[in-house]
């Protein structure tokens, strides 16, 4: 029980680096998820509104994709970021940059894929108002887009949350160095293993509060805030 | 199409059996192959809880002379590695019978207290600064590794902490004491504190060309995978010497010491000590542990 008390005054004291911690950790899943949602959501739009050839083999490639292992992901941009990989010379490896190149490998395919099987049961109806108002392609698009928007919020706050809460990838390329790429869960990680269980519950009772308040503010935004009164 | 699907689930399965069983019986022939020796004495409490610390584990030091001890004695020794603090702490609560363990300052206090009855130290290795094998901050000659380690704060050039209040740590900010000096990561870009294992560190290292303070078994063992050379060893400062302690029988109940005597005594015995002082030699080429302290 003082573990909790400690971890309380941790948090309301301001304490510089588990708010440095919870900075850095924001900054890179946001962007992860921004980047995942630039590229996930059209891409899922284009799959998912139409029938073509091998659209059955690509969503089975999908689908394992959004079940990739987090190391696998960690590993994958380990190799290609190292010294001796294609991407060495960049210089990226144990950076916030290869934290977030190594999240969106990993949340990418898991915002196209619900986003393709999401548009896939309106898109026809949708498709068919269109043509019969003989609307522009940007319009379809839009309409596709504001017709589906309750479940893609949803898409986007699961990005999030596998964002947030992923330890084995980051930790792999982002390496756990104090004070630059340390972020909640591989803190929580090496604080217990060090046995100093105050600094671990501030993180993960302040990892709950973030998830809670981003869910709420997402749940004003589908306009069912007041559905469960 | 289901039964393709049906055949592979099938072999998947037959194939984890398989795998499964292997394992098992390659484990069963190793632990019965003492017990099952005739002319092996029975003991009544043969159980012996031994805790040590990871990177003695690591070096498979245990589990090379656990077989052995166990032939010759018909004790069961059930070795935890943890952090050297978890390790002693095992001690003090009464979870295990003795120690073998590496921080000096740590077991004197625990002997003081009245947990452990006599330290006895018997091998040692060295800490060594590993680095890019051009040496950019030029440590190659110092006289000691507090010398070493000032050089490269003062060049400025990459070092990894393991930043995780490990043995190795503890030494380390040692070290940085000696030296007058105490980096951190915050202000200091050079100074990098991974929070991470030895092992972590090392690979971090060589991505990064960066200087390491690391036990010399763990690098042995990492070498060839690793960009990094022993730029600075075996100065004296950096001795690393281990010590048995069994475990006071009067601070908590049911410790078993008279296997704890009886494992410190196969321990120190002449055979033991030079099967010690042979470890590692065929692996990687020099012995992981010296003997004396």
């Amino acid at each position: 029980m003082d573990a909790f008390k400690e971890a309380f005054g941790l948090i309301i004291s301001f304490d510089k680096e588990l708010y440095g911690i919870i900075a850095l950790t924001l900054k890179m899943s946001l962007s992860s998820v921004l980047i995942s949602c630039l590229i996930g959501i059209p891409a899922g739009v284009a799959i998912g509104s139409r029938n073509f050839k091998g659209k059955g083999l690509l969503m089975k490639i999908l689908h394992t994709l959004m079940g990739l292992p987090p190391v696998v992901a960690g590993l994958i941009v380990f190799l290609l970021l190292s010294r001796s990989g294609p991407l060495g010379s960049l210089k990226l490896l144990f950076t916030v940059r290869a934290m977030v190149i190594a999240q969106v490998l990993l949340i990418s395919p898991i915002v196209t894929g619900l986003t393709a099987s999401l548009v896939a049961v309106k898109t026809p109806t949708i498709l068919e108002t269109a043509a019969g108002l003989r609307l522009s392609r940007p319009t379809k698009l839009k309409l596709i887009l504001s017709e589906n928007k309750a479940p893609l919020i949803s898409v986007v706050l699961t990005g999030f949350g596998r964002a947030i809460s992923e330890v084995g990838a980051i930790s792999l390329v982002g390496g756990n160095i104090q004070h630059r790429t340390r972020a909640m869960t591989t803190a929580i990680v090496l604080e217990t293993g060090k046995g100093n269980f105050k600094f671990a519950i501030a993180l993960g009772f302040i990892l709950i509060i973030i998830a809670f308040v981003i869910n709420s503010i997402a749940s004003v935004f589908r306009g069912e805030g007041y559905d469960y009164a | 199409m289901k039964k393709v699907l049906g055949i592979i689930l099938a072999l998947i399965m037959v194939l984890s059996t398989m795998a499964a069983c292997s394992g098992g019986s390659g484990d069963t022939t190793t632990n019965e192959a003492g017990s099952e020796t005739s002319g092996v004495p029975l003991q009544a409490n043969p159980v012996i809880r031994c805790s040590t610390t990871t990177s003695v584990n690591d070096s498979g030091l245990l589990p090379y002379l656990e077989p052995m001890f166990e032939a010759a004695t018909g004790y069961d020794l059930q070795v935890t590695s943890n952090g050297t603090g978890a390790a002693i702490a095992l001690g003090e609560s009464g979870d295990a019978d003795l120690l073998l363990v590496h921080a000096k300052a740590s077991e004197e206090e625990f002997v003081e207290k009245g947990f452990g009855i006599e330290r006895k130290p018997f091998m040692y290795n060295f800490f060594v600064i590993v680095g890019p094998a051009d040496d950019p901050a030029g440590i190659k000659g110092s006289a000691t590794a507090a010398e070493a380690l000032a050089k490269i704060a003062q060049a400025k050039e990459p070092f990894i902490s393991r930043g995780d209040d490990s043995g190795t740590h503890k030494k380390e900010l040692a070290l940085w004491k000696d030296a007058g000096l105490s980096p951190n990561g915050e202000e200091d870009a050079w100074y990098i504190a991974a929070g991470k294992g030895m092992g972590d560190c090392l690979t971090m290292g060589s991505e990064k060309s960066a200087y390491v303070i690391t036990d010399k078994g763990t690098y042995l063992s990492m070498k060839d995978n690793l960009d990094l050379e022993i730029v600075l060893g075996e100065s004296d400062d950096m001795k690393n010497t281990y010590s048995l302690i069994a475990c006071n029988p009067e601070k908590n109940e049911g410790l078993n010491s008279e296997g704890a005597d009886a494992f410190i005594e196969w321990m120190l015995k002449e055979e033991t000590l030079e099967l010690i002082a042979q470890y590692g030699k065929e692996q990687y080429g020099e012995a992981l542990f010296l003997i004396g302290q």
